[in-house]
């Protein structure tokens, strides 16, 4: 995807002369191989710090909230759509964004990378096309990019932009396998005894640093239960309970919200698979309400309507 | 004239095994995707094969949670609403294979908890039960930088004992008696003849020389708070940063903690565990005010103490051992090499 950065810096430069916006949202190129840094412009001189390659995973959405300006950015499939939940959440208004439409072909894994080289340093990496390769201090391996794609890119339905004001190239063909759920199913047929093992196993290493919350788009309470202190919901420490009650909460607040963008699972230091709680309730939300997050402006997620013909009784 | 011992690498095996009827031995172990130090005890296999642990060893030393006191609620006790120290474990323990960064970050990390005023006395006697068992570093990796801030890949500030990696076998050098009683206890080796002792300081001047990062902070000392506090670059440099815990908690020299009280029925725990300067909830005033209330104020102040106020205060260098960890980890690549250039250069 090296080649959008061209694109990306000439609409970027041609927005902020024209005065379309005040900022430009994108990223630079990171100081470490396979990790970006999210980068914030305002100056049409400086446009070449832009850059874009299959490394861009954190969610550029999460950037947005609470901004009073007119803002560029730039934004994939999932992104899009996490920012049309912004929009519908009222967390930003459509009038102040230009977006800068991604057909993405997904983001790569650095860990998958890691660990097909024997978890080797890997000092440099460069993308060539639908390939890239990893140079070491004594190897050098050139890897498909298909086999190494972040496991919710791989099965990513909506890889184009859902809003945008320009794209930057050709629709992209989504994810067409009916197989999209196949993780969550293999732990729905769990026991629940089995189930509580393996969801205790997933976070038994972490270390509450709350990177998968901060790195999420959706998670822009001004102060999250964590934090609350009076009442306390969660304790702090890392027992194993409070660490459990953490995930659980934060997963639920996410119903039918979350676009499975990834991001949290890519700034997890430990490498938890986080995605396991979120996903499932994505399952759930899309068999109870046919409902995808952030598919469009139109219609509220289905957690923040009160209908009188609901299909659940307790609510009527 | 200083010790050296030989082993090759299944004595040196056997020799740590040994240790364990005397310590608790805590050894690099590949678990998943990274090396993290484990409890040898818990069946664990050390493997000396690695670069530097994906978490660095503090939580040995401080915990991330520790029960400082437990107390009672209950009316009819006669020692209600008593604290009383929870207990705690002091016994003796080895760090074998610490990276001399990490055994730096220790030193550097004490100044704050034994000082002549105050002494945490958790982290004293559990530091002080400790033996730091270096190995030294033949193959750094590219984001390291010790050299640039005191220490190096065969530092020997803060450690017992220092190995060199000479492929078939591990020299070892004593540094202190700690370490020369560790020694004692750990079975196999012999003395080791000059040969091998050349062999290793060569090793070690070509590896410090071909160090890949230079991080100039040599001028920090000499600017002023004031414009630092002000300077023109926080802004773009706290842009990407997600206010998480990642930098802090795999630092090895963060040592920032937080207190809470945890109440089930009529008895409590008092809790220290790590706190983070990124998060909101550090700098909350019980008014409802927070003097940082937003990120770049947080991330100023992470920079800021490690690279300057610390050095103000204690002038023991810069509160960072160069380890690399918050370059390699942090989502946002917000990396401190670069920041500190910023901060030099300004
Ligand atoms: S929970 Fe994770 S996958 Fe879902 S929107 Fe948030 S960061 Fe993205
Ligand atoms: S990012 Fe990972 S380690 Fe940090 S709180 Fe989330 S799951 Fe735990
Ligand atoms: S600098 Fe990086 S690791 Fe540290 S809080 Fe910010 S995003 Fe997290
Ligand atoms: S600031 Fe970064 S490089 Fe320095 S000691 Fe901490 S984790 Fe290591
Ligand atoms: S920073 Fe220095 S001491 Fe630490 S692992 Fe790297 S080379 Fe070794």
């Amino acid at each position: 995807m090296l080649h959008y950065t061209e694109k990306i810096r000439e609409i970027a430069g041609r927005l902020l002369k024209q005065g379309v916006v005040d900022v430009f949202i994108g990223y630079r190129k990171g100081s470490v191989p396979m990790m970006n840094n999210p980068l914030l412009i305002r100056d049409p001189g400086s446009t070449d710090l832009l850059y874009w390659d299959s490394n861009c995973a954190l969610n550029l959405c999460n950037y947005l909230t609470g901004r009073k300006d007119r803002i560029g950015i730039v934004a994939t499939g999932c992104v899009s759509r996490n920012i049309v939940t912004h929009i519908v959440e009222n967390q930003i208004s459509r009038s102040q964004l230009y977006v800068v439409g991604i057909p993405c072909t997904g983001m790569i894994s650095h860990r998958a990378v890691i660990r097909a080289v024997g978890g080797r340093e890997i000092i440099e990496f460069e993308e060539q096309g639908e390939r890239f390769l990893v140079r070491g201090r004594d190897f050098e391996e050139i890897f498909e990019k298909n086999d190494f794609l972040q496991s919710n890119c791989a099965v990513c339905r909506y890889p184009n932009p859902v809003l945008y004001d320009e794209m930057l190239g050709e629709r992209v063909p989504g994810y067409e396998g009916d197989d999209v759920y196949r993780d969550v199913e293999k732990v729905e047929q769990m026991s629940s005894e089995d189930r509580r093992g393996f969801f205790s196993r997933m976070i038994s290493r972490c270390i509450r640093c709350y990177a998968c919350r901060d790195a999420c788009p959706l998670c822009y309470c001004p102060t999250c239960f964590v934090d609350e202190s009076r009442p306390q919901w969660v304790g702090k420490s890392i027992d194993p309970v409070d660490t459990m009650t953490f995930h659980l909460l934060r997963a639920f607040h996410c119903a039918g919200r979350c676009t499975d963008c990834g991001a949290c699972e890519r700034a997890c230091p430990m490498g938890i698979p986080v995605r396991q709680f979120t996903k499932k309730l994505n399952k759930d939300v899309q068999e109870l309400f046919s409902w995808e997050a952030g598919l469009g402006l139109e219609q509220r997620p289905p957690l923040d309507v009160y209908r009188q013909d609901d299909y659940d009784g307790f609510i009527r | 004239m200083t010790a050296y011992r030989v082993y090759s690498k299944e004595e040196w095996t056997s020799a740590v095994k040994a240790l364990e009827s005397h310590y608790q031995v805590f050894v690099p172990v590949k678990d998943g995707d990274f090396h993290l130090f484990g409890l040898l005890s818990e069946g664990k296999r050390p493997d000396f094969d690695f670069q530097n642990t994906h978490l660095s060893p503090k939580s040995i030393v401080y915990p991330q949670s520790e029960r400082m006191f437990e107390y009672s609620l209950d009316g009819e006790d006669p020692d209600a609403h008593m604290l009383k120290e929870a207990p705690k474990d002091f016994s003796p323990r080895a760090i074998v294979g610490i990276r001399p960064c990490d055994a730096l970050a220790f030193q550097r990390v004490r100044v704050n908890f034994d000082t002549p005023r105050y002494r945490d006395p958790w982290w004293v006697s559990r530091f002080e039960s400790t033996t730091f068992v270096g190995l030294g570093c033949n193959a750094p990796e590219a984001t390291c930088f010790c050299t640039s801030v005191g220490g190096g890949p065969f530092s020997e500030a803060g450690l017992d004992v220092l190995l060199y990696d000479l492929g078939d076998r591990f020299l070892a050098k004593v540094l202190t008696s700690k370490g020369d009683g560790l020694l004692k206890k750990a079975l196999g080796g012999m003395e080791a003849d000059g040969t091998l002792v050349r062999q290793a300081e060569s090793l070690a001047l070509k590896v410090t020389e071909a160090m890949p990062a230079v991080v100039p902070v040599d001028g920090l000392k000499d600017k002023s708070v004031l414009e630092l506090f002000e300077a023109p670059f926080w802004e773009d440099v706290a842009f990407g940063c997600i206010n998480c815990g990642t930098c802090t908690y795999l630092c090895p020299t963060c040592w920032c903690f937080d207190i809470q009280d945890e109440v089930l029925g009529k008895s409590g725990d008092r809790i220290r565990n790590w706190d983070s300067c990124m998060f909101p909830l550090f700098t909350l005033h019980g008014s409802g005010h927070n003097p940082r209330g937003g990120k770049v104020a947080r991330v100023r102040q992470r920079f800021m103490h490690k690279l300057k106020y610390y050095l103000d205060k204690y002038n023991e260098g810069v509160q960072c051992s160069g380890c690399g960890r918050c370059v390699r980890s942090c989502p946002a690549n917000i990396d401190i090499r670069q920041v500190a250039e910023l901060m030099n250069s300004l």
